[in-house]
């Protein structure tokens, strides 16, 4: 795919380059996709005057409107089912879903609707709607609000499914995806909200579906997405004191997947550690799995090794430092696929 | 109408009812007998269903839905009910055949889907359930098309936005949330308000009425206004479960607690199908909508071609129903006024046998569609991992040297 250009208002109110946050990021980015398609409407649950639970939608009503930034009833089939409609209409709605446990009363319109207008329709019907999900732990909270769903729309043809994991992609990711014809799912990590980058809104982004390599390294393939990036990042940093030079690569895509970096990645070092916080039975990871021992199968010196969550319900907060992926487990498994 | 007391509000100062307006529900807890009862209480009749033309074809008036309705706009009605029920009928008989995979008939139903058709103007938005063969009709479909549907070459072929007619949907309910975004994009745009507005309407059954997306698409069409109606076929069954299985009051009076209005009609009579329609769609249109109309009707044959009514309902039930027939009491109105002559009904009949032939000709002629068009249109841009799957998928079809069939 080429990569879009995004022509943007060059008298934009904010600094060409700041530091922010994820969060803030997306709030970007969302109000520079607003200001530039009147099309595109902002809808979910306490998204208006709150501004979102997680505030990333902070502000958006008040310069936008409450038709363009719709506080909706607590109906997430209704939320999904009538940007749906909208769409229809021509319009392009950014859905909230305020935590990913609750995506669930949504999924039937997204699975049986959202992903197959499309396809149903041969192409008349586009669905240009993005489903925006805090996804990932990590953040000390009840049940049902650090969830990892994300294999769930991986697994379902017709669906795009992206997750960002830095402030750079979440301000571009997002205005890709809402300009995306297809349907998007778009996971943020939660947990990340608050990490900051350097943002230069100037640039010109690569493509929305593509992985990207972040650090250079020839001893081990790491590959990861959304929360887990940054365990990555800080696993790479870890191991070059002890002279261990790994790649790590930020899928960013995760349907449709862009493996060539990894497969090429794999190809050179030989070993590959993937890195979700989602239980691995049917995943992101196993499908990776898969896909790489099709491609790689003589690059391969050792088994392809996964440091994710377990096939648990997200435990009680005080044992998600156990259940989630951190430095330690990532290195081991360095350790281990060296090891072989 | 009479109604039941059990689901009238008490007065303030009777015995039952500790605070006004709160129904007093241990003491009128209403058996099961009285609630069937009541959930058929009109289909005699009652001063709440809207008729304006009798089984019997008599020519009933109504204080609030009245209709002018000329001699060769009737006439039309009734050439189109007998035209979709020529079709479904043969589509049913090719089912038989094993010429389709199955089918969802709609005999019996054909009044209320011609009324609610023949209301919408071009301009309005319809989002049918799988049953609305003769809404389809009405916003020009090809019967064919439908056909395709069962016979599984296509999920249906028509443009949806041209025909302003949306794609058939099968999750019961779901297609109400979809119409209820599409009239608030109607609202959005500027297009509601007076009587040159647009509209939306959607079609679903009784048991639909039970799930969640309808009860949602109601809370929001009624929180932001959308010019939606909300047409329910009661066809009294959903499969074998009767309507005492989706509700304890009248489905109409549901539109109530969404604070919009509620109302039902006689969803075997073309006309107050029609006028109610009509009215309903208006509502919409200038901006007092949602509304929720209640075609009660009855579902004639079988849920689908592989269902068996035989197991859950009594033959008495079908003997009632058929003296309600949708088409006869205008056939017999149009008679008596001598709005038509024998010629006019013999010309009708013709047609319709004339586009049976036609359809099954169409159908038994369908080519199957070639493999790789299942790869197509999954998504606006195709993903490098389906080309690869449709390359590997053709290439080893085409490894049967010697098999005969469609162009790939
Ligand atoms: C969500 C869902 N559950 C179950 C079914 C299977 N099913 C198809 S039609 C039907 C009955 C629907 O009854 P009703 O809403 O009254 O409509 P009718 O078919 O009588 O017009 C059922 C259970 C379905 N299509 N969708």
């Amino acid at each position: 795919m080429a990569a879009p250009t995004m022509d943007r208002d060059t008298e934009t109110t904010v600094p060409k380059t700041q530091k922010v946050t994820i969060g803030k990021a997306l709030n970007l980015g969302l109000r520079a996709a607003m200001e530039a398609d009147p099309k595109v409407l902002v809808m979910g649950e306490d998204v208006g005057k709150l501004g979102g639970v997680f505030r990333v939608t902070d502000g958006l009503q008040k310069d936008f409107g409450e038709q363009r930034v719709i506080d909706t009833p607590l109906a997430e089939s209704g939320i999904i089912g009538t940007a749906i409609g909208l769409a229809l209409r021509g319009y392009r709605p950014v859905c909230e879903i305020q935590f990913d446990g609750f995506i669930f009363p949504g999924f039937d319109q997204i699975v049986s609707q959202l992903a197959k207008l499309h396809y149903r329709s041969r192409g008349q019907l586009k669905i240009p709607v993005v489903v925006r999900v805090p996804f990932g732990g990590g953040i000390g909270a009840v049940e049902h609000h650090s969830e990892s769903p994300e294999s769930y729309f991986a697994h379902t043809a017709g669906l795009k499914v992206v997750a960002c994991s830095n402030p750079v992609d979440a301000y571009w990711m997002i205005q890709q995806a809402i300009r995306c014809d297809d349907p998007v799912l778009f996971f943020e990590p939660k947990q990340r909200y608050h990490e900051k980058a350097e943002l230069d809104t100037t640039v010109t982004p690569g493509p929305l579906f593509a992985s990207r390599v972040l650090r250079k390294g020839s001893s081990v393939t790491v590959a990861a997405y959304g929360p887990t990036v940054k365990t990555c990042l800080d696993a790479a940093a870890a191991a070059a004191e002890e002279g261990l030079e790994l790649e790590v690569i930020d899928l960013r895509a995760l349907s449709p997947l862009d493996l060539g970096p990894v497969f090429e990645s794999v190809r050179r070092t030989g070993r590959l550690v993937l890195v979700s916080e989602a239980p691995p039975e049917a995943s992101i990871t196993s499908e990776i799995t898969t896909r790489v021992q099709e491609e790689c199968f003589y690059s391969l010196e050792a088994p392809i090794l996964r440091v994710t969550g377990f096939d648990t319900p997200y435990p009680a907060s005080k044992l998600e430092d156990d259940f989630l992926p951190d430095l330690d487990r990532v290195l081991h498994a360095v350790e281990r696929s060296l090891g072989w | 109408m009479s109604s039941p007391e059990y689901w009238t509000q008490p007065r303030a100062g009777e015995p039952d009812a500790p605070h006004p307006g709160v129904p007093a529900a241990t003491a009128a807890r209403p058996t099961a007998e009285q609630v069937i009862a009541g959930l058929r209480e009109t289909d005699a009749g009652g001063a709440d269903l809207v008729q304006l033309l009798t089984p019997e074809g008599e020519r009933v008036h109504h204080p609030d839905f009245d209709i002018d309705i000329s001699p060769e706009e009737l006439r039309g009605l009734y050439r189109d009910m007998v035209l979709v029920r020529r079709a479904d009928r043969e589509a049913n008989a090719l089912q038989r055949q094993g010429q389709l995979g199955i089918w969802v008939p709609l005999l019996g139903q054909e009044a209320a889907q011609i009324g609610a058709g023949r209301a919408m103007r071009p301009t309005d938005m319809a989002f049918p359930s799988y049953r609305e063969h003769g809404v389809a009709w009405c916003r020009g479909i090809d019967p064919a098309q439908i056909l395709s549907i069962f016979r599984g070459t296509d999920h249906g072929g028509w443009n949806p936005l041209e025909k302003r007619f949306h794609l058939y949907t099968i999750v019961i309910g779901n297609q109400c949330l979809n119409a209820t975004g599409y009239a608030m994009g109607q609202k959005f745009d500027g297009v509601v308000g007076d009587s040159e507005g647009e509209a939306t309407m959607v079609f679903f059954g009784d048991g639909a009425t039970s799930q969640g997306d309808v009860h949602e698409a109601m809370v929001w069409s009624a929180v932001y206004d959308a010019p939606v109606v909300f047409f329910c076929q009661n066809n009294q069954w959903a499969i074998s479960e009767p309507l005492e299985r989706q509700t304890r009051v009248p489905l109409y009076q549901r539109a109530s607690g969404y604070g919009f209005k509620g109302i039902r009609v006689d969803g075997n009579d073309v006309l107050a199908s029609l006028a109610v329609s009509r009215w309903a769609l208006e509502e919409c249109r200038s901006g007092n909508g949602p509304v929720l109309i209640e075609a009660f009707t009855y579902r004639m044959d079988a849920h689908t071609t592989s269902d068996d009514p035989t197991r859950y309902r009594l033959a008495d039930e079908l003997e009632m129903w058929k003296l309600k027939d949708p088409i006869e009491r205008v056939k017999v109105y149009l008679v008596h006024q001598q709005w038509a002559d024998a010629e006019f009904f013999e010309a009708v009949q013709a047609e319709a046998d004339e586009l049976a032939a036609q359809l099954r000709e169409t159908c038994v002629n369908m080519p199957d569609p070639a493999p790789a068009q299942m790869f197509e249109h999954v998504y606006s841009e195709q993903t490098a991992q389906l080309d690869k799957q449709r390359a590997d998928y053709l290439s080893y079809l085409d490894g049967f040297a010697t098999t005969a069939g469609g162009e790939r």
